[in-house]
């Protein structure tokens, strides 16, 4: 571990954006998984609680954000402190987009919790599940600079897009058996499609914690690294 | 892509970031000072301990480090000027385009028209001009038609970015000029005498950012025909007009390598600390 810096308050201020970030990070978990829940359990109120709740992520969006600008200009980080910083600013942009995300989520729940339940809802809570995960994962790996757990965040995506195709697959079907079935079933398609966005921005962030700590970038390749 | 690709991808990453701890680079760019096993004493004292690192042609060399790391002195040992101290002692060899500068028989006057040297504070000669300021090297060493000497001053004062803010006033005193006009004014002078390698001693710590700014931008302009070295305790000032850094800890060399990698992602645990301020 890096011993302090001299000056204290830059010490307190890079503390403060590593527990915003990690309260952010938990928020927007939160809100996903309440939002799966409001679309399981057809409990409309449920969503419009969450989707009122966006405008906190979004207010911490722009909190970290102020941060990360403030620290740039007052005390010109380099090396660790700088590829820290400059993740942190990464972080936050996915996080509000997974904040989104969320909220789509439970404008879709909305709509078809009052419409009758095409089918029973069994894949989309585990990828869910997942996603959530993932998100945690990977912000576990930025806070213990942990690239192995960040590659693993990273391969775990596949299993997400998995479940998406699978979806897509099966809503398809519902749509040529039965054309009434087109409206519920592009929603629910839309959802698996939420979801798996979800996962690409906890990806994204796994990737940027690999650049964090290693100073190198893992974006854009076809195939994920072994270790680094 | 196949694991193949990617294993190239990631080379191709890992060549960048270890170019610049390689001597040589290209043939277009060759080191112009050797270092091999440098270093200073002041008595019994051991100032400089061991440094072998190569000096690119035609590039800025920043060396960075805290007080009493041993900077100074070794940029001191580059010209020969370190031994001018009472005790001093220098062990090692420094080539100049292959030439050894502590070779048997080589002039220290002649060592140092090739490497200049402009320090911290601002030092022209007091009882001369800005004209007599500029030639006070070249004069010595040069013509003494007239003509050649007021082209020089002209074209040394250009270089050095002051022609414009002096040509009127050329015969008052240097020391009349403003610190960051001298510091230019001294620059002028060492240029003068056509030098191979500009070595700079902290030469912005006594100037306002101002004045800072145009050193740094003159820096830039100079690196298209001299090899420079500049000591700097301004980190970002060595992150803006350096191509290359050094990092000195207790007289040794640290780390060596291309500017951006060590400002974003050094090797070295030391040169972290530092250069990330945690240095107590």
């Amino acid at each position: 571990m890096l011993s302090a810096h001299t000056d204290k308050k830059y010490e307190e201020d890079l503390k403060k954006l590593r527990d915003d970030i990690l309260y952010m990070g938990g928020l927007v978990e939160n809100q996903i998984q309440r939002a799966v829940n409001s679309l399981v359990d057809r409990d409309s109120k449920l969503a419009e609680t969450i989707i009122e709740r966006d405008h906190e992520v979004n207010r911490l969006d722009v909190e970290i954000d102020d941060l990360c600008i403030q620290l740039f200009a007052l005390h010109q980080p380099a090396a660790r402190d700088l590829r820290f910083i400059t993740t942190a600013l990464k972080i936050t942009t996915d996080l509000e987009r997974i904040g989104d995300m969320a909220v789509n989520i439970c404008e879709r729940a909305l709509e078809l919790n009052m419409e009758p339940l095409l089918k029973p809802y069994i894949d989309i809570p585990r990828m869910a599940q997942i996603s959530q995960r993932m998100i945690r994962e990977s912000l576990d790996a930025f806070v213990r600079e942990d690239t192995d757990l960040a590659l693993k965040v990273c391969k775990d995506d596949q299993e997400v897009d998995d479940l998406n195709s699978q979806i897509f697959r099966e809503t398809i079907s519902f749509m040529i058996e039965d054309p009434h079935t087109i409206n519920r079933a592009m929603k629910i398609s839309s959802i698996s499609k939420y979801l798996e966005r979800i996962a690409d921005h906890a990806t994204n962030i796994a990737e940027m914690v690999v650049f964090m700590v290693k100073g190198k970038s893992i974006r854009h390749m076809k195939e994920i690294p072994q270790s680094i | 892509m196949s694991n193949e690709n990617y294993a190239s991808a990631e080379k191709r990453g890992g060549e960048e970031l270890r170019a610049p701890a390689r001597a040589s680079e290209t043939a277009s760019n060759k080191a112009r000072l050797e270092i091999h096993g440098l270093s200073a004493y002041y008595g019994k004292t051991r100032a400089v301990s061991n440094v072998s690192l190569s000096i690119q042609t035609k590039r800025v060399t920043a060396i960075i480090g805290p007080s009493g790391c041993g900077k100074s002195t070794f940029i001191r040992c580059l010209n020969r000027m370190h031994e001018v101290t009472p005790g001093a002692l220098v062990e090692g060899r420094v080539l100049l385009d292959g030439e050894d500068l502590y070779g048997p028989g080589v002039d220290p006057v002649e060592v140092r028209r090739k490497v200049g040297m402009v320090f911290q504070k601002p030092n022209p000669f007091p009882t001369m001009s800005i004209y007599d300021n500029v030639v006070a090297g070249f004069k010595l060493n040069g013509s003494r038609d007239r003509r050649v000497i007021d082209g020089k001053v002209e074209e040394s004062l250009k270089m050095a970015a002051l022609w414009e803010e002096v040509k009127d006033a050329l015969y008052k005193p240097g020391t009349s000029l403003s610190g960051g006009q001298q510091q230019r004014l001294c620059i002028a002078r060492a240029l003068a005498v056509d030098p191979e390698v500009l070595l700079m001693d902290e030469p912005c710590s006594a100037l306002d950012p101002i004045a800072t700014a145009k050193i740094e931008e003159l820096i830039h302009e100079l690196k298209e025909t001299v090899t420079i070295v500049i000591v700097t305790h301004n980190m970002q000032q060595a992150a803006r007009v350096s191509d290359y850094t050094a990092f000195f800890y207790m007289g040794e060399l640290v780390e060596f390598g291309v500017t951006s990698k060590i400002f974003t992602n050094p090797e070295k645990h030391q040169t972290e600390d530092y250069i990330t301020g945690r240095f107590g």
